[in-house]
């Protein structure tokens, strides 16, 4: 019984330690400047394209979906409402979170994976280097900054193709509908359509890094190693999103 | 060539009963040994006998469970990664596979050292010349003949050449101690002569202390019977009888993270151990 619980419980404590001393490390000097800027171009950068489409989507398929059951009540000119708070409290940060789980968590573990497996990650800490340092919170710095970032842009492009919806299948006035969607969002809404991103970003960094630097068994370890980074990280994201949703809805 | 590092410590390395288990396998089996200042060892011993684990161990890569271990005079034993790297910028280190960062070119692989190790970047910013780590870069890759790889990408280069370039990068620094793992593993017979004859190259011009891991016959052989001659550039046999054939180069064959023998070259080929013997006669007649 023990036994079976001795690796998962060893694991967390590995996943904690490097946490923590990816954290410390934001404190403390050399700061890879060249490298967050690197991160952020990958992560958030190259990332712009395909969260843009899914929120132009999202929003599409919500504001479908939504008139057709608000139709029934005669509630049609809500749409502008359902869009917005879904997509800022929700759609938005988990949908974002998840692509960028799929192209980053699984980047990051397979790129630091292939380090470990040819020694890269020993020589950098031979040549005097912490791998930590240089390659964990130069990653966790990018992806805490631009993931807030792109899903704000994803909420604004549903929020976009709610309104093409609206206006252009539903007849719903522009004006009705950007004020409704408007002044639907309250504080409290934009608040947790923040912290979830900054709360995902940090699990999705710190998930790739944790599974590539455990990364043993060749080109076979690194395969796995990316896999594990992307389920994992994915899994932590629908709980989280649990969790802080059940923080705010008692706010 | 100034030397950037000091003081010569009588003790490169010392092992003083080292245990290390990679879960219930043994990495590392009470081994205790003294490599000075200077000299040199072979480790011989077949794919999972410990050499690499060993060389590991030497520069705190990696911990070990019991035991005590020396770095150039210094327990490092339970020293901090922080602590350990000031320490690490006096031992150059060539692995397996050479080591080389892909994303970086072969001269900022070679100047990674100088660049990153601050023990050594406060000596340059004393030099205040920024050329200064250019031209070591430089002296390093022409060292190894591949001066003109400068700009080129480790992905770009051939097995043995990537290996040549870890050589210079192991070698930057001019460190005390010079640790080979495997230098000419999955290299032809042409190519790996040229690895040792360039680890010759480095004891012999520099008397650093150098480690080596290999599994081949010739590269012991080689290390503890023939000398770099600066005035031929060419590497050739010392005198049979001379007494630093001896005294240069030892030998340390292990066997599941045991030492099992250690002694000169003429020892170990007289050695009746049948786990020596097969180092010897590799086609096992």
């Amino acid at each position: 019984m023990f036994d079976l619980l001795k690796r998962p419980l060893e694991a967390f404590q590995d996943f904690v330690l490097l946490s923590g001393r990816a954290f410390r490390n934001v404190f403390r000097s050399p700061h890879y400047a060249s490298d967050i800027f690197l991160q952020m171009d990958i992560i958030g950068v190259g990332s712009l394209f395909i969260v843009s489409l899914v929120g132009l989507f999202s929003g599409i398929v919500m504001a479908m979906q939504m008139a057709r059951t608000l139709t029934r009540y005669g509630a049609q000119g809500q749409v502008g409402i359902i869009v917005s708070l879904t997509l800022v409290r929700e759609l938005g940060p988990v949908l974002t979170a998840l692509l960028v789980a799929g192209r980053n968590a699984s980047g990051i573990a397979s790129e630091l994976g292939s380090m470990k497996v040819t020694e890269q990650i020993d020589a950098m800490r031979a040549l005097g280097t912490d791998p930590i340092q240089k390659l964990v919170t130069p990653r966790l710095i990018a992806t805490a900054f631009v993931l807030p970032l792109l899903t704000v842009i994803a909420d604004f492009i549903g929020l976009v193709g709610g309104f093409l919806i609206s206006n252009f299948m539903l007849g719903i006035a522009s004006s009705q509908y950007w004020t409704s969607a408007w002044q639907a969002i309250e504080y409290n809404d934009i608040v947790q359509g923040l912290i979830k991103p900054f709360a995902f970003a940090i699990v999705i960094a710190l998930v790739g890094c944790f599974y590539g630097l455990q990364t043993t068994g060749g080109t076979q370890g690194v395969g796995r190693a990316t896999t594990r980074a992307v389920v994992v990280s994915s899994v932590w994201i629908f709980v989280l999103t649990t969790i802080i949703g059940r923080v705010f809805v008692n706010l | 060539m100034t030397r950037l590092v000091t003081p010569q410590p009588s003790t490169a390395v010392r092992f003083d009963d080292v245990s290390l288990h990679f879960g219930d396998a043994p990495g590392l089996d009470h081994v205790s040994f003294e490599i000075r200042a200077g000299e040199a060892r072979v480790i011989y011993g077949a794919a999972g006998s410990g050499k690499s684990t060993l060389l590991k161990t030497a520069m705190g890569l990696v911990k070990p469970d019991s035991g005590r271990v020396f770095l150039l005079g210094e327990d490092i034993t339970h020293m901090k990664e922080r602590e350990l790297f000031d320490l690490r910028a006096r031992v150059g280190v060539l692995f397996q596979e050479g080591g080389l960062f892909d994303s970086l070119t072969i001269a900022e692989n070679v100047s990674y050292p100088l660049l990153n190790q601050r023990a050594l970047l406060e000596k340059f910013r004393a030099n205040g010349d920024g050329r200064v780590v250019e031209d070591r870069v430089r002296e390093a890759l022409r060292f190894v003949e591949l001066e003109a790889t400068l700009e080129k990408f480790p992905s770009e280069l051939s097995g043995g050449m990537r290996r040549r370039v870890g050589i210079a990068r192991a070698v930057v620094t001019e460190p005390d101690l010079v640790l080979y793992d495997s230098p000419t593993a999955g290299l032809d017979p042409i190519t790996a002569h040229t690895i040792i004859a360039l680890i010759l190259k480095e004891r012999d011009l520099r008397h650093a202390a150098t480690i080596m891991a290999t599994h081949r016959y010739q590269d012991g052989q080689l290390m503890a019977k023939f000398r770099y001659n600066p005035n031929s550039g060419e590497i050739e046999r010392w005198e049979p009888d001379d007494p630093r054939v001896q005294a240069g180069t030892k030998i340390f064959v292990m066997d599941r993270g045991r030492l099992t023998f250690e002694g000169t070259v003429s020892e170990f080929q007289a050695s009746p151990d049948p786990y020596v013997r097969k180092f010897l006669n590799p086609g096992g007649a």
